[in-house]
């Protein structure tokens, strides 16, 4: 088939940027979204043209590189979908695909589609962690934990760090990804013990990165390659409480 | 050269517990004096990194991801082996430590795979204690799984995910340190040199990603753990990133590499679809517990849909050849059982290269519910690339390159032949033999990076003074500008192919001649055929863009500059290795029936080698092997 792309190029986190477009006149169904801009990219080196700029690394969904906002939506809009694993049988011919981005204050770009998101790491940083020592820790069996908890633990624990949550929040929220980390160790009990602290560090850090608060469009939640769930900013706000008291 | 491995002698029930007590401490008080570089975020790397800056050396990590949390470790979706016997299915130290060993067709070290063996209940206790969420039953105990090549479950896992649930443990831990301020983390940074002063490492180049900058760092030790080259054949199941680099340039100044030649080819990866395809992806081998193998019987089949294929016309394989085992056969043996039966011509899917992989039996016995519980994002995942429902019809596939088990050589300390050079995880060479079993690698990586390291590091730096070397020493000048005359080199060739196009043509000649069977024949082939892409790579790449920006292109054809050096040291390993062993498969060496014959008289060795420059043979150390607690024998799994 036969698209017409609409690519955001900028040179350098402080050049202007614009959308340039370019054909994609031979596109294979069974390829995915990333394979087919290498395609253009292959093109564009042959006529000497600088390529576009994309991250990307393990292609099969799970390392939470690839970040394009494509017709408007993080990750293309499929259902539980990275941009990787996005197929182009889902796009017909003729189309026209636009591609931006990740766009967030707080994500500062790095060159055409590839952006700074160290902002998330530094929200793990501020106490995403059980403050546990290498060795000297119990038998993993001491501690039953049991199943309905961990598996609530392990879908909060589905987060690949993306940031589709704050490209896709008109607040550029990371509620979601903070909530799913807070939510994952608040209830198992090897990270109860230190939970009042992890969720006041974890916002605070969020809030000095310019990461804006939730105010319930649930877009992260649409927008989430794994399907992590909304309810778990609800339990970062019950956390959030239970801290205060 | 005879290398010596410096493994403990003695009884190896008691060898790790001398070998600690025997290795040099550091003071508590000098330990944040000492600078250690760790390249690489891994399993391996994040876990040293964490565990270092906790006893309070100051470590500065380095990875080229945005993020120390996006290592390829993350995609590892099995499960993690320990010998906690929990099931109390008969595991033991000792069994997993002999299942390594065996499975590794008799080509690891007997003291490292012990050593493996016994940490592997710590790292599951560490992990727990991190907040991984395990797997647990309804008593709110651990679950297990089996996995090919053990006859008990020892395998701890986190759906499909346990590799990336795992890294974010470590990665957690590191970021702990990193807050705490003993780590300083460097991300989008390629290693490019290595900068060894009076025969010591002592520090790398690196290249900035975002602006191009070349920089220098000196450390008072320098550990790699940048994981493995199985993308010298292009299509594997790596990310795309996944390089030689960082352990090529340690090889050439002056590491050995080790049995290049031991790549893993995963049987169960979904079948290659079209020319532009950029990687192969992985189907859990956990898969195998519930899916049965089969092929058609008779060639005329294989065009028809599966389901029309009657029950007496079908090949299960796996089950024929290896009743004891049947579909949990080793890697190896199931990959190249596979192969056997698409070049019988017996292959289904485009291409004919593709066997069954059927879950209805399964389906039947415990409902679909149960199977989706157990494998519910991996039939999803399958659905999503081939357009096909896996519960309805079987799923199709097909053996990738997907681990590599050679690495840089390093001693029973993790230590190179350099002195202050460490090597970790998959970028070493030293406990999976030809062979990995599944659910291995994640046990390697964070054995060595939490449990090992940290106390052989110290015997190391014991021995040297904090801060002797920095970057005011030449050898940091003159390996930047050697790395920028590079650059240059790179960017101002003008030719006219892409980095990926050369990439494709080096993938392709390694996967027909060096890939699941090798002769003399094939390997000769290669070494004649390596220089002249090598020729063209040098003299007709072209690299758009510049130097100073986020580039990839010019990373893409750096890495790629590495691999046409390093394929030929893979083909001269394959060629010396007169034997069938693991991976490694000489046609010319092989039973009637087509199973792997090993050569103990010859081949009971780790071949090092010595880089002597590109289009030169390289020179060949040896350490020989010696199996004093599992007998060398013919390794059987029917």
């Amino acid at each position: 088939m036969k698209l017409t792309l609409h690519v955001w190029r900028q040179n350098g986190p402080d050049e202007e940027g614009r959308l340039e477009t370019y054909d994609a006149p031979a596109v294979s169904p069974d390829q995915s979204f990333l394979e087919m801009l290498d395609d253009i990219n292959e093109v564009l080196v042959t006529e000497g043209k600088d390529t576009i700029a994309f991250d990307h690394d393990c292609r099969e969904g799970i390392c939470g590189m690839c970040s394009q906002v494509i017709d408007g939506v993080p990750h293309g809009g499929m259902d539980r979908t990275t941009v990787c694993q996005l197929h182009m049988r889902v796009f017909n011919d003729g189309d026209e695909v636009f591609i931006e981005p990740w766009k967030a204050k707080a994500f500062p770009i790095v060159k055409d589609l590839v952006v700074d998101r160290g902002a998330l790491d530094t929200i793990i940083q501020a106490g995403g962690y059980t403050s546990c020592h290498t060795g000297g820790v119990a038998d993993g069996n001491a501690l039953p934990i049991g199943n309905p908890t961990a598996e609530y633990a392990m879908d909060a624990a589905e987060c690949i760090g993306c940031g589709a949550c704050v490209a896709s929040c008109p607040n550029s929220s990371a509620m979601l990804f903070t909530g799913a980390k807070v939510a994952q160790l608040a209830v198992l009990p090897q990270g109860e013990v230190e939970a009042k602290r992890r969720v006041n560090m974890m916002l605070e850090a969020g809030k000095e990165l310019g990461l804006g608060n939730c105010t319930n469009h649930y877009e992260c939640q649409a927008s989430c390659p794994k399907g992590v769930d909304v309810k778990f900013i609800a339990k970062l706000n019950r956390e959030y409480i239970k801290a205060l008291l | 050269m005879i290398l010596d491995g410096k493994c403990p002698s003695g009884p190896i029930e008691t060898s790790w517990d001398r070998a600690r007590f025997e290795n040099k401490l550091v003071n508590p008080s000098n330990k944040r004096k000492y600078k250690i570089l760790c390249v690489g975020t891994g399993l391996a790397g994040g876990a040293a990194a964490a565990s270092l800056g906790e006893l309070g050396y100051s470590v500065h990590a380095f990875c080229y991801q945005d993020s120390a949390r996006r290592a390829h470790s993350i995609a590892a979706q099995g499960g993690i082996n320990a010998a906690k016997n929990y099931p109390n299915d008969g595991d033991s130290i000792y069994r997993l430590f002999y299942d390594t060993v065996k499975g590794g067709d008799f080509r690891a070290r007997e003291a490292d795979v012990w050593r493996l063996a016994q940490v592997s209940n710590n790292i599951i206790d560490q992990c727990v204690a991190q907040g991984v969420p395990f797997a647990r039953d309804y008593a709110g105990y651990l679950d297990n799984r089996s996995f090919g090549g053990a006859q008990v479950s020892r395998t701890f896992y986190a759906r499909g995910q346990t590799g990336q649930q795992l890294l974010l443990g470590a990665y957690s831990a590191l970021s702990r340190q990193i807050k705490a301020g003993t780590v300083k983390l460097f991300p989008r940074r390629e290693m490019l040199d290595l900068v060894v002063v009076d025969g010591e490492a002592k520090g790398i180049t690196v290249r900035n990603l975002c602006n191009g900058e070349i920089e220098s760092h000196w450390g008072d030790a320098v550990i790699i753990a940048s994981g493995g080259y199985v993308n010298v054949f292009y299509l594997s199941t790596n990310a795309m990133g996944c390089s030689v680099t960082a352990q090529w340039r340690a090889a050439k100044k002056g590491a050995y590499f080790a049995n290049p030649c031991f790549t893993q080819i995963h049987p169960t990866c979904i079948p290659q679809h079209g020319e532009h395809q950029s990687k192969l992806t992985l189907m859990s081998e956990s898969l195998r517990n519930d899916g049965r193998c089969w092929v058609p019987k008779k060639a005329e089949n294989c065009e028809k849909p599966a389901g029309e294929i009657a029950e007496d016309d079908r090949d299960y394989y796996l089950e024929r050849k290896y009743p004891s085992f049947g579909n949990l056969a080793p890697r190896d043996i199931a990959s190249r059982a596979a192969k056997e039966q698409c070049d019988d011509e017996r292959g289904v899917g485009p291409g004919k290269r593709g066997v069954y992989l059927d879950f209805e039996d399964s389906i039947n016995r415990l409902g679909e519910g149960t199977i989706a519980g157990r494998y519910g994002n991996l039939f999803e995942m399958y659905e999503k690339i081939t357009d096909e429902n896996g519960y309805k019809q079987p799923m199709r596939i097909y053996p990738a390159p997907h681990y590599a088990m050679g690495g840089l050589w390093v001693d029973y300390n993790c230590m190179s032949n350099i002195p202050g050079l460490f090597v970790l995880g998959e970028a070493n060479f030293s406990v999976h033999g030809a062979n990995r079993l599944g659910a291995s690698a994640l046990m390697q990586g964070l054995a060595d990076g939490y449990f090992v390291i940290p106390y052989t590091i110290a015997g190391y730096l014991a021995q040297t003074k904090p801060g002797a070397v920095t970057t005011d020493a030449p050898e940091f000048k003159e390996s930047a500008e050697s790395v920028k005359g590079e650059m240059d080199k790179l960017l101002s060739i003008n030719g006219t192919k892409s980095p990926s196009a050369l990439h494709r043509k080096l993938g392709s000649l390694m996967w027909e001649n060096v890939g699941m069977a090798r002769s003399e024949e094939s390997l000769k082939d290669a070494l004649a055929k390596i220089p002249a892409i090598r020729d063209e790579f040098w003299s007709d790449l072209k690299v758009v863009g510049s130097g100073e920006v986020f580039n990839n292109q010019l990373e893409q054809a750096w890495r790629l500059a590495d691999f046409l050096e390093f394929a030929e040291v893979l083909c001269h390993d394959a060629l010396n290795r007169e034997e069938s062993c693991g991976g490694h498969f000489r046609t010319e060496h092989q039973t009637d029936d087509g199973e792997a014959m090993r050569d103990d008289e010859n081949f009971c060795y780790a071949a090092a080698w010595e880089f002597k420059g590109a289009g030169n043979t390289p020179e060949l150390h040896k350490e020989p092997l010696k199996f004093e607690n599992v007998k060398l024998a013919v390794r059987s799994y029917k």
